[in-house]
């Protein structure tokens, strides 16, 4: 964990860093962030534990601790990344060891939408190209300049698109993705709703 | 597009509106909060001044962290004692539902909350937690969240998310004696990939499926997220209806009727659309047992750990970082495999019938020298069921420890841990690296029938020999 840690917050409309990359299909959460860490009430410690466990059993040649990788922001992954538990210590710790954005081949799903309520946009793009991007990062370094609007990356030797869930990149742009205001909008379609449902009628719970 | 399914119906019923960034909000019938991943949303909803918005709506219970030998306040962790006062806390101060320790209803959320009739056909149910999908079982929606969307089914009882596909696994035939629930959805989850269900909910149906008890269908729906999909369910029937009623929160008198009209239309309809079907012969599943370090890693007990070329290539990499984790070589059989540690539990298989069922196999046996074999009920109720059938004696009688409820060695937040590279037969639902407690602790999946079998012979074994004679 570098600088002191401030939260995304309102729009996200572009995102620029140093990439680095973290092989293997089927990462699962207990590996980002190790149960044991998960006895906290709140977020704050978690970005010097991430892949705790992992980064032991490599002894300093993890990629989370190459002096190379002290300022990466943005992380580039494999296939079904963040599967497992739903814990969403996982991305907090990633977001507070310095992570911004996620680009990969896939992602397990509570994983990503726990990525989106906390603001890091995750991307994809097919194997063959997550595949090429780590090869180049093992002998170069990666800048990225993410544009949401677009969708596109930037490097200063190439462009390319990226994929994301079209309701994804929309709430980055309108600063939607932290939900709980646009949710508390439709409070009285909220409460409508709740007169409605059949089982509201069947006596208390 | 699917439609007509249980799971549309359920959806479009539950859809508050169309969010403007095109996904869903949904209302959230039934919250469900344990200590582990609320805190902070309560920390949350303090810094931005909101109130719960339906207190009733949302219970609480205590389960990650409780230790299982001595329960007694203070806990000797802590860390652990601080989480359950802080969950005490925000349950007094936003009036909610909690059942701690000691009021004869803790245990293990999704354990708990079938047994107080909580969970029922056609809710949408939400908690902090993966295995959520458990409750599908009841033909309910259940999914696990993350931490800011507790936050926001707190302050709104709503969630933004996009709808998911529908994908029915269709189980033709019966499962055969010695086979278990446990061991058809590990092999599901080996058939379709530990990513393939990602986007979908599944159904689950079919001449298995039907036959399957309550209990059993939880088993099926709770290792859902294990195959990728975040929620799993079963078109309530019957059954689901019998083991709802006179439980604790299930409608009364008219109420009932009422209900059950109701919960009968929610079934998929017979010409209803799903997005994808796959089928596959129940009769054909033997005890399976994982070898890796994903669900989806798993092999009958009389196969052989697969070689690469056995493999596709998307999934030799994880194999090859499996065979070194775990110190197995490709074509060594799994049976035989000596285990150290025998766990039976979790919400997967920490039920009465899975006490039953280990129990059965247990009866007048021994666990095998130097084995720790120790049983974790899933809640109070198990755990006061299971004693008084005497099913506690007989596994103090065959060596194994009888503990207090809580998730334990399924994720080891308490000081229920592997030691080293101990290898455990679990119960439980995840063989991921570390998982146990331990960064080198090695974890095998079965059905806890298959721990009390490899409990007795001290390493792995096939529970039909002990069963059929």
């Amino acid at each position: 964990m570098k600088t002191e840690f401030n939260p995304p917050s309102g729009k996200i409309l572009q995102i620029s860093g140093k990439c680095i990359s973290l092989i293997g299909n089927d990462i699962d959460t207990d590996r980002i962030i190790p149960a044991r860490f998960l006895k906290c009430v709140n977020f704050d410690s978690l970005g010097k534990s991430v892949f705790e466990d992992d980064r032991k059993t490599l002894k300093g040649r993890h990629p989370l601790d190459l002096e190379e990788n002290k300022n990466a922001s943005i992380l580039i992954v494999n296939s079904n990344f963040g599967c497992g538990s739903s814990r969403e210590h996982a991305p907090q710790a990633l977001m507070r060891w310095g992570i911004k954005a996620i680009i990969g081949e896939s992602f397990a799903e509570i994983f990503y939408s726990n990525c989106i309520a906390i603001g890091i946009p995750c991307f994809t793009l097919p194997k063959k190209s997550i595949e090429d991007i780590q090869k180049y990062i093992d002998n170069e370094s990666l800048f990225l300049e993410i544009d949401l609007k677009n969708s596109l990356a930037k490097s200063k030797d190439l462009n390319f698109i990226l994929e994301i869930k079209e309701s994804s990149r929309k709430m980055f742009l309108s600063g939607e993705w932290d939900a709980t205001a646009t949710l508390l909008e439709n409070a009285s379609l909220v409460e409508k709703k709740f007169k409605e449902l059949p089982y509201t009628k069947f006596g208390n719970i | 597009m699917s439609q007509d399914t249980l799971f549309d119906k359920v959806w479009d019923l539950h859809k508050v509106s169309r969010l403007p960034g095109g996904s869903d909000q949904i209302f959230i019938g039934l919250h469900l909060i344990h200590e582990v991943t609320s805190p902070q949303a309560f920390g949350a909803l303090k810094d931005k001044n909101l109130k719960v918005k339906f207190p009733d709506r949302t219970v609480a219970t205590v389960d990650h962290i409780v230790p299982t030998d001595n329960q007694s306040r203070p806990f000797k962790d802590n860390l652990a004692e601080q989480m359950i006062e802080t969950l005490e806390k925000n349950c007094l101060e936003h009036k909610i539902r909690f059942f701690n320790i000691g009021s004869g209803n803790q245990g293990i959320v999704h354990v708990v909350a079938p047994e107080l009739g909580l969970t029922q056909p056609g809710l949408t149910i939400a908690c902090g937690d993966s295995h959520t999908s458990t409750h599908g079982a009841f033909g309910s929606i259940a999914f696990g969240i993350g931490t800011s969307q507790v936050r926001d089914v707190l302050a709104t009882q709503t969630i933004a998310m996009n709808k998911l596909k529908v994908r029915q696994i269709w189980c033709d035939n019966q499962l055969s004696n010695g086979v278990y629930a446990k061991d058809l959805v590990l092999h599901i989850i080996n058939e379709l990939g530990v990513k393939g269900g990602v986007g979908f909910a599944y159904e689950f149906a079919g001449p298995a499926i039907e036959a399957l008890s309550m209990e059993e269908r939880m088993t099926i729906c709770n290792m859902s997220i294990e195959g990728g999909a975040r929620c799993g369910y079963i078109n309530p029937d019957e059954k689901t209806f019998n083991y709802i009623k006179n439980k604790l929160c299930a409608p009364k008198n008219e109420n009932w009727d009422k209900a059950l009209l109701w919960w009968k239309s929610l079934k998929s309809d017979d010409n209803c659309i799903y997005d994808d079907v796959v089928k596959l012969d129940a009769s054909k599943v033997e005890p399976t047992v994982t070898w890796g370090i994903t669900p989806g890693q798993s092999i009958s007990i009389n196969q052989q750990i697969p070689s690469l070329n056995d493999l596709s290539s998307n999934d030799q990499s994880v194999a090859e970082e499996a065979y070194e984790y775990m110190g197995f070589r490709p074509g060594q059989t799994i049976k035989d495999t000596p285990v150290d540690v025998c766990f039976i539990g979790s919400c997967t298989n920490g039920r009465i019938s899975d006490l039953r069922v280990a129990a059965k196999v247990l009866k007048d046996k021994k666990v095998s020298k130097n084995i720790k074999a120790f049983v974790v009920p899933g809640s109070e109720k198990v755990a006061a069921e299971a004693k008084q059938e005497g099913l506690d004696k007989i596994f103090m009688e065959s060596g194994f420890q009888w503990r207090e409820p809580g998730c334990s060695m399924c994720l080891a937040m308490n000081s229920d841990k592997l030691i080293g590279n101990q290898v455990s037969a679990s119960s439980s639902n995840r063989n991921f690296k570390g998982r146990q407690g331990s960064p080198t602790g090695r974890t095998l999946l079965m059905s806890p029938a298959m721990v009390a079998a490899a409990a007795i012979n001290g390493k792995v074994s096939d529970v039909r020999e002990f069963i059929n004679k």
